[in-house]
């Protein structure tokens, strides 16, 4: 205790001495700087699940596929080829001349051992709903590897593609152990075989990545052409933005819609599409205590007083669309001809009336994103005569009382982890689980048929009669799709992708 | 002094025993420990693994007697977020909130100490006006607001100053000066009281009558009687600086243990909490001790009474 007392004041002592630090981003340093809120204490995409681990996940790791945003096309990437066998079995052809980052060259063990530790539950994988379709994989030569599936599964290129990093033989095998007798998987060293290597993480502070000069050639991911990458954790916005104008750091995003047009002069700023969708959902069942929404003409009042429209163009900014079903629309199957509530408060307010609240009435709204998305809605419903009292909280908090069933209507969003199907967040809401608050036989039915089957006009249909009965009945409200500003240096060469998941690995200095 | 010493001693142990009970409770606050760090998937076999691991299982006197033993060797746990030993990153992080802290204290004294005294010196003129408009815009201002404008001015529009990290002192400027001049007003206006009332009494005017030099009455005799409040004073806005700079370290990206608070009560990391409220709250009370002494050093009145 003393000795770490005077190391303390030791280290006290040398970080007022230290000599003057010049920040280290920019063209000059060869070193792209980009910064979010989140701190990451776990560098590997299925031990974290944050956005910025799936950003980071695809630079530092490579997937067997690789999906062409422009042409939607799956490229082999650490596959040469891919062949369904039957409904459950997929086969893969694999490159030879793919080399993991600590000189280990990659084969079909790799593929496996991966695929074996991800797919079995009692390994803890946090995205475990990315893996949980594949059953085990098995070694069908030196480059040559068969996945087995538990049922038929469409959705599985996607995934596979964007969500299943491969890591080299036994990368889990030696993980110090925690108290619990747990591997601590945030002791393992990053390894893959992405365009760009791990250098260092200080946790809270920075993760920094190095170019791999020996990236696979030919990979559609292009090769690596900036030196070094870091990212930085900086809580405050108006700090970001601050630093990104003293070139102390080179991209950002999520900057509010004011702030960012008033930076256009001086940086670059995009407006961009994300996978990301806001809805809002109702306590059908009244189990949360207060059971004004079990009433249908009530939930139709609130769609018809909330102005989507203005919200997305005004407020999330213009590349941001109103939504009128539980998805995304770019996102396969995601049918948009289904019951729409178009704004109309004079419709909502007769609504009300005939609801049996002719003065409206009162209720709790938990929120936990963007504040000032569902203080607008708030505004709208007050103009109708429904007073919402605002509980906004941390998504964890808010999340557990949803599971709980005790929040009688919450706006949130979903990212559907940039998976371009509508398994990914239609299935995941409303198959019955713990976030479903409907649990309607008919939904779960048709989403069971379009998610096990092969045939895209089947799957099409079903998730279309799901899509129609949930914004129909108004289980969920569907609001817009998000459209973030990114913010980055005047020197950067970067292209913005609109599935949320920026390439890094693309970018350039001009 | 060694009797007043002692009974100091004895109610600071006394009030350390307290903070240390209501520190182990917090882990009970959410429901039960083994559940909330087996995490949302866990089954009932893992849950019941973690109980018997952390020794969660055994009598709650035991846990505690356990639990204050480690604690008083360093030992605060493993945070299940962090993966870390919860010692290993609190000290790591303890040496940038101490620092933060220091230099704050520092910048306040020196600005606040002075300013006192002269508008002490010369009461209801316009340095004393100044000292008292300084005084008000401290209090007013609202430290985050003051940091940003800060940011704006030496960051962003002049960049004589770095905005973020702890790469070197100069990262430190701009943050003591939000932190600090937030405690500056009521220093300041502590020394000006206190000086105000030392300069009308008798001592004063009998060594001004002696022909002692104003150099000698004021910093000798009268300074040293003033300053006693403001000791204790500043010894507990250290602490206050310790574990409340969480906006100030928010905005200049500073990993100190302030910051490592908030972030902790958000994950829901319970050792890490723990700790942290058991060392801070252990630092005012060393801090309020070491006040005690060093006004009863200065006052001899204290001790006797």
């Amino acid at each position: 205790m003393i000795r770490k007392l005077m190391t303390a004041a030791a280290m006290v002592a040398l970080a007022a001495s230290l000599g003057t630090g010049k920040a280290m981003a920019g063209k000059a340093n060869d070193t792209l700087v980009w910064a979010t809120d989140r701190e990451q204490a776990v560098i590997d995409p299925y031990y974290n699940n944050t956005r910025e681990l799936v950003i980071i996940g695809q630079t530092i790791w490579d997937m067997l596929l690789f999906r062409d945003l422009d042409t939607g096309e799956f490229k082999p990437l650490l596959a040469t080829s891919y062949k369904w066998v039957n409904n459950t079995t997929l086969d893969f052809e694999l490159r030879k001349d793919v080399v993991f980052h600590n000189g280990k060259k990659f084969n079909a063990d790799d593929v496996a051992y991966t695929i074996n530790w991800v797919a079995n539950k009692d390994n803890g994988v946090l995205t475990y709903k990315n893996v949980s379709w594949m059953k085990s994989a098995e070694k069908l030569g030196e480059h040559k590897v068969r996945i087995n599936l538990h049922k038929p599964f469409p959705a599985a290129l996607p995934y596979l593609s964007n969500a299943v990093a491969i890591m080299p033989t036994g990368h889990y095998d030696n993980a110090p152990k925690k108290p619990d007798g747990k591997p601590d998987i945030g002791a393992i060293k990053p390894v893959g075989t992405g365009p760009y290597k791990f250098v260092n993480l200080k946790v809270g502070e920075s993760l920094t990545m190095a170019k791999n000069d020996n990236y696979l050639k030919g990979s559609p991911k292009g090769q690596p052409q900036i030196g070094n990458l870091v990212f930085r954790t900086i809580k405050e916005m108006n700090t970001q933005m601050a630093e990104l104008l003293t070139g102390g750091l080179d991209w950002m995003w999520d900057v509010p819609k004011d702030q960012a047009e008033k930076l256009a002069s001086r940086v670059q700023v995009v407006n961009a599409p994300t996978m990301r969708v806001s809805y809002i959902q109702f306590d059908t069942n009244g189990k949360s205590g207060q059971d004004f929404f079990t009433k249908k003409k009530v939930r139709q009042a609130f769609a018809h007083a909330v102005n989507r429209q203005s919200i997305a163009k005004n407020m999330v900014g213009g590349a941001s669309v109103v939504t009128h079903s539980a998805c995304h629309p770019v996102q396969f199957g995601c049918a948009q001809d289904v019951p729409q509530w178009n704004y109309d408060p004079a419709k909502a307010k007769k609504l009300l009336a005939e609801a049996g609240y002719p003065n409206g009435f009162t209720f709790d709204l938990y929120a936990y994103r963007q504040r000032e998305f569902t203080e607008a809605v708030i505004g709208d419903l007050a103009k109708v005569g429904i007073k919402a009292n605002l509980k906004f909280m941390q998504y964890r908090a808010l999340r557990d009382l949803v599971w709980k069933n005790q929040t009688p209507v919450n706006h949130m969003t979903w990212g559907s982890n940039s998976i371009p199907d509508v398994s990914a967040i239609t299935s995941h809401f409303f198959s019955g689980g713990r976030d479903d608050f409907a649990k309607d036989p008919d939904v779960i039915k048709s989403l069971e048929i379009a998610d096990t089957s092969t045939d895209p006009a089947l799957r099409r249909k079903e998730y279309k009669k799901a899509l129609s009965k949930i914004s129909g009945e108004l289980y969920w409200l569907p609001m817009f799709t998000y459209a973030k500003y990114y913010v980055f240096s005047n020197d950067l060469d970067f292209k913005v992708t609109p599935d949320e998941i920026p390439r890094f690995y693309t970018a350039k200095w001009k | 002094m060694l009797i007043y010493a002692s009974k100091r001693f004895g109610i600071a142990v006394l009030v350390a025993i307290t903070v240390s009970l209501l520190s182990f409770s917090l882990i009970y606050l959410s429901g039960d420990p083994a559940m909330a760090l087996a995490g949302e998937s866990a089954t009932q076999e893992d849950i019941e693994n973690i109980r018997r691991v952390y020794g969660y299982d055994q009598p709650l006197v035991v846990q505690y007697t356990n639990w204050l033993t480690k604690a008083l060797v360093g030992d605060f746990g493993y945070s299940n977020y962090m993966r870390v030993n919860v010692a290993d990153i609190i000290f790591a992080r303890l040496p940038t909130t101490m620092t933060l802290g220091g230099c704050a204290l520092l910048f306040a004294l020196v600005l606040s100490i002075p300013l006192g005294v002269l508008a002490a010196m010369r009461p209801n003129t316009m340095i004393d006006r100044f000292a008292l408009s300084l005084a008000v815009v401290g209090q007013a201002l609202p430290s985050f607001w003051f940091a940003l404008i800060l940011v704006f001015w030496l960051g962003i529009t002049w960049q004589v100053l770095p905005i973020t990290g702890t790469a070197s002192w100069l990262n430190f400027v701009m943050p003591s000066v939000a932190l600090g001049y937030y405690i500056t007003p009521a220093v300041m206006r502590l020394t000006r009281a206190g000086m105000l009332e030392v300069l009308t009494s008798d001592y004063i005017r009998t060594a001004r009558a002696k022909g002692l030099r104003p150099p000698v009455v004021l910093f000798k005799h009268a300074l040293r009687n003033a300053i006693i409040p403001v000791v204790a004073l500043a010894a507990v806005q250290f602490g206050f600086m310790l574990g409340g700079s969480i906006v100030i370290e928010t905005i200049f990206a500073i990993n100190g243990l302030g910051y490592l608070a908030w972030e902790s009560i958000q994950r829901g990391d319970l050792p890490m909490m723990q700790a942290i409220v058991l060392i801070l709250a252990c630092f005012y009370i060393v801090l309020t001790f070491l006040a005690d002494m060093l006004n009863a050093f200065l006052d001899p009145r204290i001790r006797v009474g």
